[in-house]
């Protein structure tokens, strides 16, 4: 008992860490009011919208750019829930007009081509835009084809449900118009990807939604790895909650899908051929696109940064934040890349200011529902000095294993404020 | 109990080259290796691999720490006569792991 009072309390220290970085924002406005220059950020998801809004405070003077192609932002964090039928989707979208109104002109068009030797950006429209800094947030694209069939077609049958909104949609629907006794197969992709409990969470949702509407049905996770974020919490609650609607089969068990048919949703692994009704395959993941066309991604598909500054290593004036960067220890997350964006926007403000970007500590916490009214999340605490993210030791925790109910019903409440608050913050 | 999975096709013409896979979970520990107080971890490992085709040894490995965990292997036989192809691993303290698929040969 004692464990879990500190583990809790733990847990409220971290989003204090968390909060602090907002008065920073303040804190230099007036020796930041001369500048004019212009900036420009693409990409108006948790990261870009946040630096978008977190510089119009630090710079009141200086242009504000979004250049976002999306009338509206449909949010991934809460989206399984929307999969599991607990949630409707229209609780996930946001619109920009609280960004115009600060004053940050929004452009809705998508960057194709980055020259950053010209600090050009062409947008898919013809026209073009400079800038003095750029913000790239550009999130994750998919590597189409690295499971051999799982393609752009492919995935309007068996959707990935990676980036939220339609694909969210579809497969919801997937699963409220399989027969009961169905088999729903997930695969679940080689790390780095984008939230990484996300498709534990997800799964249990799932298995949630057949164990209370289609009881003979069941879920099979194939999976690219052995060990996976919050996994002790996980199972746990699957061996509670759903022992006969969900398996989970490890990559040294088999479960890395090479194959993919989608006429007949059959996902091969190294031994199996496995026919599914319902098929969520989640591709292997990169930086998005128009990172690749700026110069900032490396071999690996993703974006090397500077922690401090987050200024690109492999272009000069590009700043990369969120899921697209190279920032383990840290996880692709939603909160992740709010709390960059913040950072990332006060290092732009002192460069433009003639002034050195500073270390601070970053944080970071994961909530996953594992049934729709329980919780269990994970925290980290980092430093970004020297140009390097690392883990404080000592610092952050999970909710404790064997936990009574309360506590994950504690989570779960604490999970809705955080989406409240995060999207406050982004989106307004 | 280490999970173990076979591919063997169900039949196949006789002379053919088929394709045999099998894959055993293991931790293949080397013995080199320090646990997080220091400590040595202890050599656990597979030694012997054997593939018998109706009796008759078709593929067989010696096993070393080099080799990774889950080992994974993929070979090749000639089908001549229908009957149960038996895969075998030995770990080095003598306990074995066996299952066996049956080939109809036509």
């Amino acid at each position: 008992m004692t464990e879990r009072v500190s583990d809790t309390n733990r847990r409220h220290v971290l989003a204090g860490l968390g909060a602090l970085a907002v008065p920073f924002v303040d804190f230099g406005t007036q020796a930041f009011a001369q500048t004019r220059a212009r900036i420009v950020i693409v990409g108006g998801g948790f990261g870009g919208a946040t630096a978008a809004r977190s510089l119009r405070r630090l710079l009141p003077n200086a242009d504000i750019t979004l250049v976002e192609p999306n009338p509206t932002y449909t949010a991934c964090p809460f989206s399984n829930l929307v999969v599991g039928g607990t949630r409707d989707i229209s609780a996930q979208a946001f619109t920009y007009a609280p960004l115009v109104q600060t004053g940050i002109t929004i452009i809705h068009d998508r960057a194709i081509e980055i020259d950053a030797s010209r600090k050009e950006i062409t947008l898919g429209g013809g026209a073009s835009l400079t800038y003095d800094r750029l913000i790239l947030s550009p999130g994750i694209d998919f590597r189409w084809g690295a499971i051999e069939g799982y393609d752009q077609s492919a995935a309007k049958r068996a959707p990935h449900a990676w980036k939220a909104g339609d694909q969210t949609v579809l497969l919801r629907d997937q699963l409220a118009a399989m027969e009961d006794g169905g088999l729903v197969v997930m695969s679940v992709p080689a790390p780095p990807f984008r939230c990484p409990p996300g498709p534990y969470e997800r799964a249990s949702l799932i298995a949630n939604y057949l164990k209370t509407r289609k009881p003979r049905s069941k879920l099979l996770i194939l999976d690219h790895q052995d060990r996976f974020s919050k996994m002790p919490l996980f199972k746990e609650a699957w061996a509670e909650n759903y022992p006969d609607h969900l398996e989970w089969r490890g990559a040294s068990d088999d479960g890395r899908v090479s194959r993919f048919d989608a006429a007949s949703l059959t996902l091969s692994t190294d031994f199996d051929d496995i026919r599914a009704d319902v098929a969520n395959v989640i591709p292997p993941q990169k930086a998005g696109e128009i990172a690749d066309r700026a110069g900032v991604a490396d071999a690996t598909g993703w974006c090397p940064i500077n922690a401090t500054s987050f200024e690109s290593t492999l272009q000069n004036d590009i700043h990369v934040i969120g899921d697209a960067t190279i920032a383990a220890p840290m996880p692709k997350s939603a909160f992740s890349a709010n709390l960059q964006a913040k950072i990332c926007a006060i290092a732009v403000a002192r460069l433009v200011s003639d002034m050195a970007p500073e270390p601070t500590i970053l944080a970071n916490t994961c909530y996953s529902f594992v049934t729709p009214d329980q919780a269990v999340s994970i925290s980290g605490v980092y430093s970004n000095a020297l140009g390097q993210f690392s883990s404080i030791e000592g610092a952050g925790g999970l909710t404790p294993v064997g936990a009574m109910s309360n506590v994950r019903s504690a989570e779960a409440a604490q999970a809705e404020a955080w989406f409240a608050a995060i999207t406050g913050e982004a989106f307004g | 109990m280490a999970s173990i999975r076979l591919s063997v096709p169900a039949t196949a013409k006789r002379g053919d080259v088929i394709e045999l896979k099998a894959l055993i979970q293991h931790p293949m520990e080397s013995g080199y290796r320090r646990g997080s107080r220091g400590e040595a971890i202890p050599r656990n490992i597979i030694t012997r691999f054997e593939c018998r085709y109706d009796g008759e040894t078709v593929f067989a490995a010696d096993f070393h720490p080099g080799i990774a965990a889950d080992p994974f292997l993929t070979f090749h036989t000639r089908a001549t006569r229908s009957g149960p192809v038996l895969f075998r691993w030995t770990d080095q303290h003598g306990e074995s792991w066996q299952e066996t698929a049956m080939l109809t040969v036509t």
